[in-house]
């Protein structure tokens, strides 16, 4: 195989996945299921894994990274990393959206191809070291996850949800198109390793300094970090919980794939600089996210007030200047997403394609109709406030002794000051789970979790669990992918210490 | 023999966390006690397994034993590393006698969800064995944070009024916050020393290797000693006890308090920070005398039980952090075993509110009155109770308050004279309130409720679970060396850390005093050995 195929054939293969569900739609009589499309899709997902996994292998066996089309793209450890994160996180979400839109909907092929399509994008963007590519991958990424946001057609909430991320991502999309145009007039190149040379020159020029602070603006949009967080609320709340899940743990991880590379590959000189902002989007994140999830009654818009505060952890992880801040960071996607997704997830099963259950009222004294999805719930619950032997713990824990390591107790300080505000609007609805029912309006769904939900959910579960317990074998694989990403700058990663 | 003494500690802790998960798994019918009655058999093997402990414990030698060490993982650096020692023993012995208790007192109390009551019990036990037996820093963090959540359901399920969920979240930040503090603490200790290892870690604080900057290692004390304080509660943190001690059913009000704060000060304040320990002391010393006079005085003027039950906790504990606090031999062994005592006694009198708010509904002192003649045997029970409570001697009560009374007596007798004697008062005061609670319940006239309702005295499965109790007030008030000589071997040990001058001459004086009760003549220079 060509070495070019061989360096996006994850990609490829999704998207022959994809077009071919799409392929397949109007073919199917339009009353019938459309299942089949969805376990379509699921094995193309799978075989992705599968293709980024011999990539992995690849890899390893060359000891080096492999780089295909022009230098555009690498792979190495890390994309290899992000592209099965994102492959399991499509998989599972997939798996439990499978009965979610039998019936009601008739259009859910398109659901399966635009995931398949949004994957392609976000893998894209984890692989990608040169900026048109890494931008390429964001649209893609981005307009897929757009049309999924306002899929329950008809519902008002839905069409605002759509409407308000694709007004306002747009926009931020044209933040990130102006900085990478001000990188190439700074260095004359977009690619992310001449960038790297280019400012190693003493006397940066100011525009330099916009490119990077413009590109932070556009990609902060997108992990919902404040202060570009307004979005998320709203659009959390109006779209499906399935796709909600998918789209507060993906495409966040392809855009802290791309933070990683160019903060650490490309712009190491300018960290004095960069470091501020993040700081800034950090504490304003946890600040914001924390204590607007307090005053939510809206469970999905607590959950989304809840990604903002876990934007600002994970950003705590980027002060240090060290191989565990790269694999601090990692392991915080992976964590996020598997308890993220479980979360999501058994809302979806609780709540159905209707959403009836919204307020936390709703959800006073789920669990004794529900005792298994409450339990689970509680359990992703537990582990987003932090509570060891889960992976939020760890996921925390790696972060800020990251940030401890670089000497910003300050900033651990203040983020485990949050963790314990945060507990409070978790723990209001573990309790309420667990609570006599204060009204009878409404009914949890009632329908038993299919057996490909049921995967799902214990996916997600051992995932956490396994996280929790067992952390360092993902940890010392993340290491092992960071020095690629790290090149040494001895003058900056000094010790603090 | 060997391997069963390597693994006891994990059979231990995996006994009532295998049995939450057998309870979880057993179908739930309303009225069926399968629950309450898996909850028992579990509890008492649990119970039954601690007690290898104490037997095959080796008093002489000191240090960790039963010990088992395993890397966990590699980075952090992260040991599964359980042991036990004079401090412990005895402590997880205590949780394993209040686990059967607590699940006989909950036997006609908790009606519906028993299954998910006896679940979150054995859940919280887990928590509870896994601080006493965890010396890896880090594994004992885990189990701290993870007694939090069963409490806070317990609480916020089964609480008694429409104040529950309010109480269990209340009562979960008052302990999550500060052990964020905690957390960072830790974290910074991992990055100073490498380890979370807590013999290693005492082992540097001894040689003071830790940190050059004594400022930066003070910060670290305080944030563990916050932490812990808050748990205990110590004046004046205990803004959630009482309504925790309000709210939450009466099994888990006997773990809710006291022992897992106080023995966490004991062992990783005192053991990795000793000498900020020490230097912070008068001033934990006063917060304890302060405690013991505060709470024993709104206890008296209470009229609400639980709110009564509650101060006289706080009155109870102060005793304790004014003895740890003091660092004599004599009064840490009195601490120590002063937890063991206001524990036991603690769950006597919670459980003895229980029964009262069983048969009349009610937690209001006044509506009751003259219940003596109804009750023989219940009123039989509240007298031994406060008795040893009051700390009359043959009483186990009277040992530890005057272990740690005359300890703190010893300790630099310049400095902490008045507070020893202001904390002193509270034993009057602790006898004042106890009997007119005693007064008001059972003597005068008949209150409201008590000629409303007809009430009924103790049944043999109540005798069951009082008797045990009130059988250990005695044996413990007259044979305390029994406990000490474990107890001890770790008072010892932790007043040799800062000066090893007065071994033999500490240790010879301890034999005779405790087990005579009667005050020696302590050698002015073994107090000052604190300095």
């Amino acid at each position: 195989m060509s070495p070019n195929l061989f360096a996006l054939l994850p990609e490829i293969v999704l998207t022959i996945a994809g077009v071919l569900v799409m392929v397949a739609e109007p073919l199917l009589p339009a009353q019938s299921s459309r299942k089949p499309l969805g376990w379509l899709a699921i094995l193309g997902t799978a075989l992705s894994a599968v293709a980024a996994f011999i990539q992995h292998r690849a890899v390893d066996a060359a000891g080096a990274p492999m780089m295909g089309f022009y230098r555009t793209i690498q792979i190495d450890n890390l994309s290899v990393f992000f592209h099965l994160l994102i492959a399991s996180i499509v998989l599972v979400v997939l798996l439990a959206s499978l009965d979610y839109f039998e019936g009601p909907v008739s259009h859910a092929g398109e659901y399966y191809a635009l995931l398949c399509f949004g994957a392609t994008g976000m893998m894209l963007m984890s692989c990608s070291v040169e900026l048109l590519m890494v931008f390429i991958g964001l649209e893609i990424s981005s307009i897929s996850t757009y049309i999924l946001a306002g899929f329950r057609k008809g519902q008002a909430t839905a069409s605002e949800s759509a409407l308000k991320y694709f007004l306002l991502g747009s926009f931020a999309t044209a933040f990130t198109l102006y900085g990478i145009a001000l990188a190439f007039g700074a260095t004359g190149s977009t690619s992310i390793a001449v960038l790297a040379t280019m400012l190693h020159s003493s006397n940066t020029p100011l525009i330099a300094r916009l490119a990077v602070a413009m590109m932070l603006i556009g990609m902060g949009f997108k992990v919902s970090a404040a202060p570009f967080h307004v979005w998320t609320p709203d659009v959390y709340q109006g779209a499906p919980s399935p796709v909600v899940a998918m789209m507060s743990t993906a495409p966040k991880a392809a855009v802290y794939a791309v933070l990683l590379r160019l903060l650490f590959n490309g712009a190491p000189q300018l960290r004095g600089e960069w470091l501020v902002l993040i700081q800034f989007f950090a504490v304003l994140s946890m600040f914001i996210g924390n204590l607007g999830a307090l005053l939510q009654k809206d469970v999905k818009r607590m959950l989304a007030y809840s990604s903002i505060a876990h934007a600002g952890y994970l950003l705590t992880a980027f002060a240090s200047f060290q191989q565990d801040a790269v694999a601090a960071a990692c392991f915080y996607t992976a964590a996020y997403a598997s308890m993220n997704v479980g979360a999501f997830l058994v809302l979806t099963q609780l709540t159905g394609y209707n959403e009836n259950l919204r307020t936390l009222n709703d959800y006073t004294g789920v669990a004794r109709k529900r005792p298994l999805l409450s339990a689970l719930l509680g359990f992703f619950l537990l582990s987003m406030i932090g509570i060891p032997f889960t992976a939020g713990f760890f996921a925390k824990f790696y972060a800020f002794s990251a940030a401890l390591r670089g000497g910003f107790s300050w900033l651990v300080i203040l983020g485990l000051l949050n963790s314990g505000f945060a507990c409070f609007y978790y723990l209001r609805l573990l309790i309420a789970l667990y609570s006599s029912p204060a009204s009878e309006i409404a009914e949890p769904s009632s329908t038993r979790p299919s057996i490909a939900a049921t995967l799902a959910l214990a996916a997600c579960a051992l995932a956490t669990v396994g996280l929790g317990i067992m952390p360092g074998r993902l940890l010392h694989l993340l290491q092992r992918s960071a020095p690629i990403t790290l090149q040494e700058q001895p003058g900056n990663s000094a010790s603090l210490q | 023999m060997e391997s069963i003494n390597h693994w006891i500690l994990t059979i231990i802790l995996l006994t009532p966390l295998a049995g939450a998960i057998l309870l979880s798994l057993l179908p739930e019918r309303d009225g069926s006690k399968l629950h309450a009655v898996s909850a028992l058999a579990i509890t008492l093997l649990t119970f039954l397994f601690t007690l290898h402990l104490p037997s095959h414990y080796n008093y002489a030698a000191s240090g960790f034993q039963f010990e088992q060490n395993v890397s966990w993982i590699a980075s952090p650096s992260i040991r599964y590393h359980l042991g036990v020692d004079g401090l412990s023993v005895w402590l997880i012995v205590l949780a394993g006698i209040l686990a059967p208790i607590g699940v006989l007192t909950s036997w006609n109390t908790i009606k519906s969800r028993s299954k998910l009551f006896y679940t979150l019990f054995l859940l919280q036990q887990v928590a509870m064995l896994g601080i006493f037996v965890a010396l890896d820093l880090f594994l004992y963090y885990g189990f701290w944070e993870l007694s939090l959540v069963p409490m806070a359901l317990l609480i916020a399920t089964f609480g008694r009024t429409e104040n529950r969920r309010k109480a269990a979240i209340k009562f979960f930040l008052f302990a999550f916050i500060p052990s964020a503090l905690l957390l960072v603490g830790m974290i910074w200790l991992y990055n100073r020393t490498g380890t979370f290892d807590l013999p290693v870690l005492t082992q540097l604080a001894a040689q003071h290797a830790i940190s050059p900057s004594a400022h930066a290692l003070w910060w670290c004390a305080l944030a563990f000693l916050v932490a812990f304080a808050v748990k205990v509660p110590i004046f004046p943190l205990h803004g959630w006890l009482s309504d925790a001690v309000q709210e939450a059913p009466t099994a888990a009000v006997m773990v809710l308090a006291g022992k897992l704060g106080l023995y966490s000060i004991l062992r990783f304040s005192f053991g990795i920070f000793p000498d900020q320990s020490h230097a912070i002391a008068p001033l934990l010393i006063a917060l304890g005398a302060i405690g013991i006079v505060y709470g024993a005085l709104l206890a008296l003027v209470q009229t609400d039980l639980k709110k009564l039950a509650a101060f006289s906790t706080l009155s109870h504990v102060s005793f304790i952090v004014l003895g740890a606090f003091s660092f004599t031999v004599l009064s840490l062994n009195g601490s120590v075993y002063q937890i063991l005592n206001e524990s036991l006694i603690g769950a006597a009198l919670f459980t003895l509110l229980g029964l009262l708010y069983e048969r009349y509904g009610t937690y209001d002192m006044r509506d009751y009155g003259g219940l003596a003649t109804k009750h023989p045997w219940m009123v039989t029970m509240f007298v031994i109770m406060s008795l040893a409570a009051a700390g009359l001697p043959l009483m186990n009560g009277f040992v530890g308050e005057f272990l740690i009374l005359s300890g703190t007596m010893h300790s630099l007798v310049d400095h902490h004279i008045l507070w020893c004697i202001l904390g002193t008062t509270g034993v009057i005061f602790g006898a004042a309130y106890m009997l007119t609670m005693i007064q008001r319940i059972f003597y005068g006239s008949l209150g409201r409720r008590s000629t409303e309702v007809a009430g009924w005295d103790l049944t043999s499965r109540e005798h069951l679970e009082l008797w045990p109790l009130a059988l250990l007030f005695l044996i413990m008030g007259v044979a305390s060396p029994y406990w000490m000589k474990a107890i001890d071997t770790y008072a010892t040990q932790t007043m040799h850390q800062p000066q090893k001058l007065f071994s033999s001459d500490t240790k010879q004086m301890e034999t005779t005093t405790y087990s005579s009760s009667v005050p020696v003549k302590m050698p002015v220079a073994a107090s000052e050995e604190v300095r």
